[in-house]
């Protein structure tokens, strides 16, 4: 269906997706250390660790990710399993 | 105008008729006019206070009874009904049309109930008139779905209607105000409100329907019959504790569904039960800083969902497909609808500046004010979680991804429009939420814009963004597959009629085999009956059953006769 002919897209060139890429490792970074600069306001016990968010965001959505994966384990049907009476 | 005593759904209704009769530029004119003459007169002539009743019977019913809640919800509708008007203007299908706006009547008619039997008269109408944006996919498998959303819409509304006779039996009311979890009354009516509200385990019904309505029907579907809940219960259930622990598990399991589901209106319709789980705990905490957001929540949710849903429909209606496993790298030929998903997606995951930030934030501290340290921590997981599935799920596996090498047009100008200005309304509301916050029902000072803030939420939106990235790079990311998955409605869809085949298999076992039995034991007695010499005498014989009625009724008759001549 892709025509040879069609034109370039702005990711279909690697550099730009690994341009995208850098720049995001970067705020990444910069906000990681704004932590240890800007003055935090602390409500809960929690926010006193150094980069907790930073932290929680990360961790929170590789487990996620990884326990909606097992669930497929045992959750996964094909597309037409209500549709067929066994 | 019109006077201000006019309840906000008869303009609804009316035009709902007028549609019926009318095509082309008319009906178009109706469509859009009546969410934006409807809307202008609420704002300008509604005063707080109105009251407007008639009686039936010996019964009043309150149609109309405005305070800030109802106004903000009735302001709320209007606009939802506009922007999904505008997206459907290119709709031909008149049952779509007429359902859309009694739709939209309907829920104004519940938020200014000022009675139970008129928010359960409205409550019935919601269902009843939505369940058509479903069917009007005209698919096998729509129609069953509806048919299933239904059921539940309808037991929500006959426990309703139960809930309130009891209710009024017991404290002779039946005005909609603080009601409570006190007596069978408060329970009936909180389990009404929670099958619409989508609480956990009677949430099927949103993720099974949803996703199998027209690709404008749904942007309707979004708007308004889960709102109508969270008002409702914001009415009479706030400060209701156990509100705030339903609310942590509606914001957390759903998002689990959302990462493995391919259908990508499916993980808006599981993303929909996880922001208006911040909603319940917001109504839960009961808190004028929680109240105020959870509704606020709810306006913006309205706006950013329906947006979502919007994009979504014009990915559907121009591909054909909405499963992540068949879309990818649809920026190239609809960028606008790419660049306009994305404004929905940042208002979801509640980006500083976005919408979603500046109401999910009052939910949070008001969480953290009361005490609730480890529901914060749940719901701090599920708005890192929202980020995931919807925030980067949606518009990349839609709009980037793999090339899948479809290549279509940019969304039609009407939809363009319609996504326009949720996405405008998304971003004003986002950076200047005062004139939302102005708005809201109970008196707080709030700012959400300080540097802790806007960096705690930076940092957790972009270190979630960075665990796809890396989950992607290391091949863990679960890819899109064709498939479903079994929720709670395995029970009801498989579990019973599997029971219900079982039984009735066992009953026509059980049924052949006794019948078998006494067939036998008759021929048997019959052999032996035949081989005696019983047959051969007179008496013996087989006798034509006539011939028995025949002397009953001679034996009847005799004693008739002797009884009269006695």
């Amino acid at each position: 269906m892709q025509d040879p002919e069609e034109k370039q897209y702005l990711f279909d060139k690697p550099e730009n997706v690994s341009r995208l890429l850098r720049g995001f490792y970067l705020i990444c970074g910069i906000l990681f250390l704004l932590d240890f600069v800007l003055h935090r306001h602390i409500s809960i016990i929690w926010e006193k660790i150094p980069g907790f968010y930073a932290l929680f965001g990360f961790v929170a959505c590789v487990i996620l990710v990884l326990v909606a994966k097992e669930m497929r384990k045992f959750l996964m049907r094909k597309e037409d399993y209500y549709d067929v009476d066994e | 105008m019109w006077m201000s005593e006019l309840p906000p759904f008869v303009p609804f209704f009316i035009a709902a008729l007028l549609v019926l009769f009318t095509r082309g530029l008319v009906r178009n004119a109706i469509l859009l006019l009546t969410p934006v003459l409807g809307g202008l007169h609420l704002w300008m002539n509604v005063p707080e206070g109105t009251l407007m009743s008639v009686s039936l019977l010996d019964y009043e019913l309150i149609l109309m009874r405005t305070d800030r809640l109802s106004l903000l919800f009735g302001y709320l509708f209007h606009i939802a009904a506009f922007i999904a008007s505008v997206f459907a203007l290119h709709v031909r299908d008149n049952m779509q049309n007429v359902s859309g706006l009694v739709y939209a009547g309907s829920a104004l008619g519940a938020v200014f109930a000022g009675d139970l039997i008129t928010l359960f008269i409205f409550w019935e109408l919601l269902a009843i008139s939505s369940v058509f944006l479903i069917w009007a996919s005209r698919t096998n498998r729509a129609i069953h779905a509806g048919i299933r959303y239904l059921l539940f819409q309808v037991a929500s509304g006959v426990l309703l209607l139960a809930g309130a006779l009891v209710h009024y039996y017991q404290t002779g009311s039946l005005a909609f105000d603080f009601i409570g979890l006190e007596g069978i009354a408060g329970w009936l009516i909180f389990i009404a409100f929670g099958i619409k509200c989508a609480f956990p385990f009677l949430h099927n019904w949103l993720t099974d329907a949803y996703p199998e309505a027209t690709p404008t029907g749904a942007v309707f579907l979004s708007a308004f019959t889960t709102k109508v809940a969270i008002y409702a219960l914001a009415r009479g259930f706030p400060g209701t504790e156990l509100l705030v622990y339903i609310g942590a598990v509606m914001t957390c399991f759903p998002i689990f569904y959302a990462v493995i589901e391919n259908d990508l209106r499916r993980v808006l319709a599981y993303s929909m039960i996880n922001q208006v789980g911040f909603m319940v705990c917001g109504v839960g905490i009961g808190t004028a800083l929680a109240m105020n957001g959870a509704v606020a929540h709810a306006f913006n949710d309205v706006i950013f969902k329906g947006l979502l849903f919007m994009t979504m429909g014009a990915v559907l209606y121009r591909t054909g497909k909405i499963n992540g496993s068949d879309l990818g790298g649809l920026y190239k030929s609809m960028p606008k609808t790419a660049m306009l998903c994305i404004v929905g997606a940042s208002s979801i995951s509640a980006f500083p500046l976005f919408s979603g930030f500046v109401s999910k934030s009052m939910v949070m501290t008001a969480m953290i004010e009361e005490g609730y340290d480890y529901l914060w921590l749940m719901l701090l997981f599920a708005s890192a979680g929202v980020f995931h599935h919807a925030g980067i799920k949606i518009p990349y596996f839609a709009f980037f991804a793999h090339d899948s090498g479809i290549r279509t047009q940019e969304a039609p100008r009407n939809m363009l429009i319609a996504m326009s200005i949720a996405a405008i309304l998304c971003i004003f509301i986002g950076s200047q939420p005062q004139y939302l916050y102005s708005l809201l029902p109970w008196e707080v000072d709030y700012w959400p814009y300080d540097t802790t803030h806007v960096l705690a939420q930076l940092q957790l939106l972009f270190f979630s963004a960075l665990a796809f990235v890396w989950l992607n790079k290391q091949g863990l990311y679960p890819p899109e597959l064709h498939s479903i998955n079994i929720d709670v409605e395995w029970l009801y869809r498989k579990l019973l009629p599997a029971i219900g085949r079982y039984a009735y298999r066992s009953a026509s076992q059980l049924r052949d085999s006794l019948s078998g039995a006494i067939r036998i034991t008759l021929q048997g007695t019959q052999g032996v009956f035949q081989r005696s010499q019983l047959p051969e005498h007179y008496l013996g014989g087989s006798w034509p059953t006539g011939y028995m009625v025949m002397w009953t009724a001679v034996i009847l008759g005799g004693y008739l006769l002797l009884d009269y001549i006695l």
